[in-house]
């Protein structure tokens, strides 16, 4: 530590001036120049990448739509006891009036809806159908709205508009963590056929482990034997480890769909050779089984490379002393050539869980009901469901149990020590 | 010989690829208690020997005795030998202790208590007892070095084989471990074999010395037999500096030939040592050091004029390069002394040797 300038008098050089301000000043311009050089890739990065990232990331929470659009209501339901048994007042039903034919004016009414209806299904025909008449209410609202729909007239309508008119809300979360409001408003575990997610993100950690450790076992002989063979075989070899790489993943998965199916190669083949009975063919795609095959071969290279680049750096004489030393092969693997490779193992693991636990096309294409993973269902809601906060949410869980995992693996085996290259 | 003998190598060779042999046809034999070391240029075949010694490399043919025991078909950590690595071989992940205990650990006859009182011994020996609870990579090179030498002699091997272990070193660390090694060796009693290119490193160390060349040990003697008397080129080539002529063998009376040089440059009486005969081609190796400056004519059997061509000055003395007989190669080592006079460039000199200095060996 440089703590001996500052226990005694400032350095300062020839003419005078303080060591660090000179050393600051001759080092400005190359200082200068590398954030220069970094700044077009930042500012596209920060552009292309985390402010999109930050942006999904809160829709998760926001909620602007039911506020705004619903804009008097809101502001009125605020003062309402939603405990008190009563519906809300004659003025509230006015407001929800004056709303309704704005919205249905504006065409905003029924994404309320379609928003509402996440919570509660039925939501979005109830709003449709009230949308379509609120211009020609007439007080007594309440018994107007309630004549429209008696749905209007029970106070769990009420009550979730307006748990929801706030300006953010938890209940993308609490339905990511397959978690619902009850009717009286406090949270529950939704029934069980209901429960989606949690089943999902289980299985997701559950196939990415498995497939991390698959890859291990793969990788680990391959890795040591293109680091001991010499460099002509091992590039050979190399390049077969990287030819995957060269392929279209479409192309690699449709391969193992013509192979792995019912009709496919290996089944033809396993009948063909009497081993299975024509209808006792295997379901080796579609499911779990071809998810965990189809990710681990594309998954492979990640594992490899860097155990590769860890054994490369042991030089054989470790090996050679051990034995030297008395150990038997068993034992100078286990006690010495094992231990130097934990670094590698750590990187190459880690790189595959996280890649497999986000991983979306193999598993969409050979998943079927039973292998497809949370991202699947997050591409889901991006597309078809069109439910971004739910969406966002269960990306925003996803981020933090692989967020927690890295610091579990960072306190047990210790970030610095994994090596990549 | 070959009973008392505790190490013997009994017409061995090696081939890698099935086409050149590496070693060729490699008899030694190795006495209790030796320190032998294996010299030689890179490629000579000498860390292959000490390979198939350790076991990590099978003979192509022949065997390899330990103790009277055959040890082709023994795993390498059956063998019980102890090595120094070239580059130490110390596991990185490992502290020292770990390190020196580990020999012990795997053997699983020695107890928790033992192995402590081993490794604290070993660790003293090679004066590092503070060192245990480090890491290699904290250590120095030369400390490494007594890690792994302590290591190798922990479980108290029969045998003890060191690969180049001091090529890492810096010059005054080498010297240095140069003697500890030896009072090691001396203390200890016990058998050490040496691989090294290092000629000074093997005089200094050695009982004897096997020096290597094209898989096949040139000449195995004393140092100073080594030194003194090399029995052919390539081992007066290899061992300290030396001046060749080349030349025809013109007669050969009482151990004592007459050589033609080569291109009519004169003749040279020198000691026939390795001749091929009489009208044969020969080379004559001559130490700088055995070169007499102004000598009285006729006081020696061979008188020639040279010419200083380069003077460098090295401190104790001053090597000369001079050009004798169309040889300007020649190297002459001038005492620094006032005994002598001082030479300039491109002045002519005569320069004597006696017949016995010069010795005559194959083409």
């Amino acid at each position: 530590m440089n703590t001996s300038a500052t226990h005694s008098e400032i350095v300062k050089t020839a003419d005078g001036i303080p060591l660090k301000v000179s050393l600051a000043k001759a080092q400005r311009k190359s200082r200068i120049r590398g954030i220069l050089l970094v700044l077009p890739l930042f500012a596209f990065i920060l552009l292309t990448f985390f402010i999109p990232i930050f942006d999904m990331l809160f829709r998760s929470v926001e909620n602007h739509l039911v506020p705004e659009v619903m804009e008097n209501t809101s502001k009125l339901l605020v003062n309402w006891d939603d405990r008190s048994g009563e519906l809300p007042s004659e003025e509230v039903f006015a407001a929800a009036k004056m709303d309704f034919e704005k919205g249905h004016a504006e065409r905003t009414i029924l994404r309320v809806g379609r928003r509402l209806n996440y919570e509660t299904p039925g939501f979005a025909s109830l709003f449709r159908k009230t949308a379509r008449r609120a211009k020609n209410f007439e007080p007594p609202y309440q018994d107007a709205f309630i004549e429209r729909d008696k749905r209007w007239g029970e106070i769990d309508t009420w009550r979730l508009i307006k748990r929801e008119s706030g300006a953010f809300t938890i209940s993308y979360y609490l339905a990511a963590m397959d978690l619902a409001y009850a009717p009286d408003g406090s949270v529950g575990m939704r029934s069980e056929t209901q429960r989606i997610y949690l089943k999902l993100f289980w299985r997701t950690l559950v196939l990415s482990a498995f497939i991390t450790f698959l890859c291990l076992f793969l990788a680990y002989p391959i890795a040591h034997l293109l680091s001991t063979l010499p460099i002509r075989t091992s590039n050979l070899l190399m390049i077969m480890v990287l030819l995957p790489f060269w392929t279209s993943l479409l192309v690699r998965t449709t391969a193992w769909i013509a192979l792995l199916q019912q009709e496919g190669v290996i089944n033809d083949l396993l009948v063909g050779m009497g081993l299975l009975s024509d209808d006792g063919r295997l379901a080796m795609i579609h499911n779990a089984t071809g998810t965990v095959v189809a990710m681990t071969h594309i998954l492979l290279p990640f594992m490899v490379l860097p155990l590769y680049s860890i054994m490369k750096t042991i030089p054989p004489s470790y090996m050679r002393a051990a034995k030297n030393l008395g150990a038997t092969p068993a034992v100078a693997f286990i006690r010495v050539y094992f231990p130097n490779t934990v670094s590698g193992i750590g990187a190459g693991c880690i790189l595959v869980f996280i890649i497999s636990i986000g991983y979306y096309i193999t598993p969409a294409l050979v998943g079927g009901t039973d292998g497809t993973l949370i991202s699947n269902f997050i591409a889901y809601h991006m597309s078809i469901s069109l439910n971004w906060g739910l969406a966002a949410a269960l990306g925003v869980i996803l981020l933090v149990v692989v967020l927690v995992l890295y610091y579990l693996y960072d306190r047990i085996v210790g970030i610095d020590k994994m090596k990549f290259a | 010989m070959s009973d008392s003998a505790f190490v013997q190598f009994s017409e061995v060779q090696k081939s890698y690829d099935g086409e050149t042999l590496v070693v060729k046809n490699l008899n030694l034999d190795i006495a209790r208690g030796e320190f032998v070391t294996m010299l030689g240029p890179s490629g000579s075949g000498k860390t292959t020997c000490l390979m198939m010694l350790a076991g990590f490399e099978t003979a192509t043919h022949g065997e390899i005795y330990l103790d009277g025991n055959g040890i082709n078909n023994v795993a390498p950590h059956k063998r019980d030998i102890g090595m120094v690595f070239q580059n130490y071989a110390l596991f990185p992940h490992m502290t020292v202790a770990e390190n020196i205990a580990f020999p012990l650990e795997v053997r699983k006859t020695y107890s928790k208590t033992d192995i402590q009182d081993r490794v604290t011994k070993a660790l003293e020996m090679v004066k590092l007892p503070e060192f245990g609870t480090r890491r290699p990579a904290q250590l120095s090179g030369g400390q490494q070095q007594r890690v792994a030498l302590a290591r190798s002699l922990v479980f108290e091997p029969k045998l003890v084989l060191l690969d180049e272990p001091l090529g890492a070193l810096d010059k005054n660390l080498r010297e240095e471990m140069q003697y500890e090694l030896k009072h090691i060796h001396e203390n200890l009693g016990l058998t050490m074999v040496f691989v090294t290119h290092d000629q000074s490193e093997a005089l200094t160390m050695s009982d004897r010395i096997a020096v290597f060349d094209d898989g096949i040990i040139q000449q195995i003697d004393t140092p100073s037999e080594l030194y003194e008397k090399p029995q052919n080129a390539f081992v007066a080539y290899f061992i300290g500096e030396n001046n060749r002529f080349t030349g025809i063998v013109k007669s050969d009376e009482n151990g004592q030939c007459s050589v033609e040089l080569n291109n009519e440059q004169g003749v040279v009486i020198a000691k026939n040592v390795n001749i091929d005969g009489i009208g044969k081609p020969t080379t004559l190796s001559l130490r700088p050091e055995r070169v007499c400056l102004n000598p009285e004519p006729g006081s020696l059997p061979n008188i020639f004029d040279a010419k200083v061509e380069e003077l460098i000055y090295l401190g104790d003395h001053i090597r000369s390069r001079v050009c004798i007989a169309s040889n300007d190669e020649f190297i002459v080592k001038i005492p620094n002394s006032n005994l002598h006079e001082q030479l300039s460039e491109g002045q002519t000199v005569s320069l004597g040797w006696s017949a016995e200095d010069c010795r005559a060996l194959d083409a």
